[in-house]
C-alpha cells in the first residue's frame, strides 16, 4: 500500500480553519469557525439540521470561496481529499460497474489526459481489496446493498486521496449492522493508515466512540474540543437529551 | 423486398441520408446515455423547437440553413443550462417556455411569407430528401468532432454524469463539462432534425439509451450497445421509410420503440 503511515507526534497541523465565515446570499451559513486537526485526526462534526455542517463541508472542499477566514492544508491540495458524498437518487439506479465507480475517484490532478494509467488501475484495485469489494469488481453498482454502495464510494475517494476522507453523513439509510461495518472500515483506516478522517453524523453516540475531537456547530461555533472534553462538556449534554427525547 | 433495398441504394440522396443520418443516430445515442442519466433529457426537446425557429427564419431570409441553425442553437444550449442553473424559473418549465416561443417565433414568420408549405412541413416531420451534398461534407465534419470529443472526454463525462457533487469537489470542472455536453447535444441535433424532424428528434437521443439500459449493466456497455442499437435502428427506420413511403423521422422512431419493447423482454429474461 502506497498510504503513508504518518507519525502523529509533533504533527503540523494538516488542515487549519481561521474564524471561518461562509455565506449565502440569503445570509450567513457559518459563522466564525475555528479548529485545526493533525494528522490522524478522526473529527466529527455534529449539529441540528440547519447549523452549517453542509455548507462548512462545501467550504472545506472549496467549492464556496470564505466570505472572510481562511481554510489551510498542509501537505495536501484542496482537490486531494477523499470526498464520499450524500448519494442521490440519481445514483441508486446508474448502470455503472463498481470499477468504474471507484477508478473514477482518480480523475482529480489529472488534467485533459483522457484515459488511466496503469498505475491508476493499481491503484484503484488496491483500493478495493483494501475494502473488501474486490469480487464485485463487474458487478453494476444498482445491484448492491447499501452497505455495499457505500463501500465502493469510499474506495473511490481513496483513489482520490491519501491523507484526508470527508464523509458527510455515510452512515444514512443503512441498517444497524450495515453501518457498524462501515465504521469498523473507517477506523480501520485512520488507525492502520493514518488517514485523517472528518465525518458529518447525526449518529453522536457511536461516533463519540472512534472520534479524537469533536466539533460541534450552531448558528455559532458552539464547541470544538476532543472526544473526551465533549463528552464532559454540556453543549453535549443538551445535544445528547435533545436526540433522546426525540425517539 | 430485397430487390426494393438494393435499389434503395442508386438514390444518392438515400445513401446521403444513410451516411449522415448514420453518424447523427451515433453521436446521439453516446450523448443520450449521459443526458438520459443526468435528467437532461428535456434539453434535447427544447433545443430541436429552438433549431425549427431558426431553419424557418433562414428560409425566409434565404440563408442557408445550417449557417444559422448552428450558432442560433449553440448559444440557445448555453442559456437553457446557465439560465436553468441560476434562474428561479425552474429548468423544465424554463426549457418548455424557450421551446415554445422558438416554435411559435418559426411558424408565425414562415406563415407570414410563404405559408406552411411542403418545406415546413419537411422541417417538422423530418425527409430523406433534405440533406443536399453541400450539407454532407458539414455534417460529417461536425459528426466527427462530436465523436472524437465524446471518446476524448469519456471519463470525465462519466465522472460529472454519475456524481457532479464529487467530481466538483475533486477539481473536475462540472460546469464545463456540462456545458460542453450540451453544445454536442445542440450540434448533433441541428445535423439531425432535418432527417428526423422537430418533432421526433429527440426520441433518437432518448430510446437507444434508455433500451441500453435494460441490457447492460456498466457504462460502458451501456454506450456501446446504445450507439449498436441507434444504428441499427436508424438503418432499418430509412429502410422502413422508403419501403412504406413515410416520413423518415417518424419510420426511425417506431423502430426504435419496437426495439426498446425488445430490449425491456430482454432485460426481464435476463434477471
Amino acid at each position: 500500500m502506497d498510504l503513508i503511515k504518518i507519525n502523529t507526534e509533533n504533527a503540523f497541523p494538516i488542515l487549519d480553519c481561521n474564524n471561518l465565515t461562509l455565506s449565502y446570499d440569503s445570509g450567513i451559513a457559518v459563522n466564525n469557525v475555528t479548529f485545526n486537526l493533525e494528522p490522524g485526526d478522526y473529527l466529527c462534526i455534529v449539529g441540528e439540521n440547519g447549523s452549517g455542517k453542509s455548507t462548512l463541508i462545501k467550504g472545506l472542499l472549496g467549492l464556496m470561496s470564505a466570505k472572510s477566514g481562511s481554510i489551510k492544508y498542509n501537505g495536501l491540495k484542496q482537490n486531494e481529499i477523499g470526498y464520499l458524498p450524500q448519494q442521490t437518487q440519481v445514483q441508486r439506479n446508474f448502470p455503472a460497474s463498481v470499477y468504474e465507480v471507484v477508478i473514477s475517484g482518480c480523475l482529480n490532478n489529472r488534467g485533459l489526459k483522457p484515459f488511466y494509467t496503469k498505475k491508476e488501475k493499481t491503484r484503484c484495485e488496491e483500493n478495493m481489496r483494501l475494502l473488501g469489494i474486490m469480487d464485485l469488481k463487474d458487478k453494476s453498482y444498482k445491484e448492491l446493498s447499501g452497505g455495499q454502495q457505500q463501500r465502493v464510494l469510499l474506495a473511490r475517494a481513496l483513489c482520490a486521496t491519501k491523507r484526508m476522507l470527508l464523509l458527510d453523513e455515510p452512515m444514512t439509510g443503512l441498517d444497524p449492522i450495515a453501518s457498524n461495518e462501515l465504521y469498523r472500515i473507517i477506523k480501520k483506516l485512520n488507525k492502520e493508515n493514518g488517514i485523517t478522517v472528518i465525518m458529518v453524523t447525526h449518529d453522536i453516540s457511536c461516533s463519540l466512540h472512534d472520534a479524537t475531537k469533536v466539533l460541534h456547530m450552531g448558528k455559532d461555533m458552539v464547541f470544538f474540543g476532543t472526544a473526551d472534553e465533549y463528552r464532559k462538556s454540556e453543549v453535549s449534554h443538551n445535544f445528547l437529551r435533545c436526540s433522546c427525547s426525540n425517539h | 423486398m430485397l430487390q426494393s433495398l438494393v435499389e434503395m441504394l442508386n438514390y444518392p440522396f438515400i445513401v446521403r441520408a444513410l451516411i449522415v443520418g448514420g453518424l447523427v443516430a451515433l453521436c446521439a445515442a453516446l450523448l443520450g446515455v449521459s443526458l438520459v442519466l443526468k435528467r437532461y433529457s428535456m434539453i434535447g426537446d427544447g433545443l430541436s423547437h429552438v433549431g425549427f425557429g431558426a431553419l424557418s427564419v433562414a428560409m425566409v431570409m434565404n440563408i442557408a440553413p445550417m449557417a444559422v441553425a448552428v450558432p442560433v442553437v449553440l448559444i440557445s444550449a448555453f442559456l437553457m443550462l446557465r439560465l436553468s442553473q441560476n434562474s428561479k424559473i425552474n429548468s423544465d418549465s424554463l426549457i418548455a417556455l424557450i421551446a415554445t416561443v422558438s416554435l411559435a417565433l418559426g411558424v408565425f414568420i414562415t406563415s407570414l411569407s410563404s405559408g406552411l408549405n411542403a418545406d415546413v412541413n419537411s422541417y417538422m416531420f423530418g425527409s430523406i430528401f433534405a440533406i443536399s451534398d453541400s450539407d454532407v461534407t458539414l455534417s460529417i465534419i461536425l459528426s466527427v468532432i462530436v465523436l472524437a470529443l465524446f471518446i476524448f472526454f469519456y471519463n470525465k463525462l462519466f465522472a460529472v454524469t454519475f456524481d457532479e457533487n464529487f467530481a466538483r469537489a475533486t477539481g473536475t470542472r462540472a460546469g464545463v463539462y456540462n456545458m460542453l455536453l450540451a453544445l454536442l447535444v445542440a450540434i448533433t441535433i441541428v445535423i439531425g432534425m432535418r432527417i428526423m424532424g422537430t418533432m421526433l428528434i429527440s426520441g433518437l437521443i432518448v430510446f437507444p439509451a434508455l433500451s441500453a439500459m435494460r441490457i447492460s449493466k456498466s457504462f460502458r456497455s451501456v454506450v456501446i450497445c446504445s450507439a449498436i442499437i441507434s444504428v441499427i435502428c436508424f438503418i432499418a427506420g430509412i429502410c422502413l421509410s422508403y419501403l412504406a413511403g413515410a416520413p423518415a423521422g417518424a419510420s426511425i422512431v417506431i423502430v426504435n420503440a419496437v426495439a426498446f419493447v425488445l430490449c425491456i423482454g430482454i432485460g426481464k429474461i435476463k434477471s
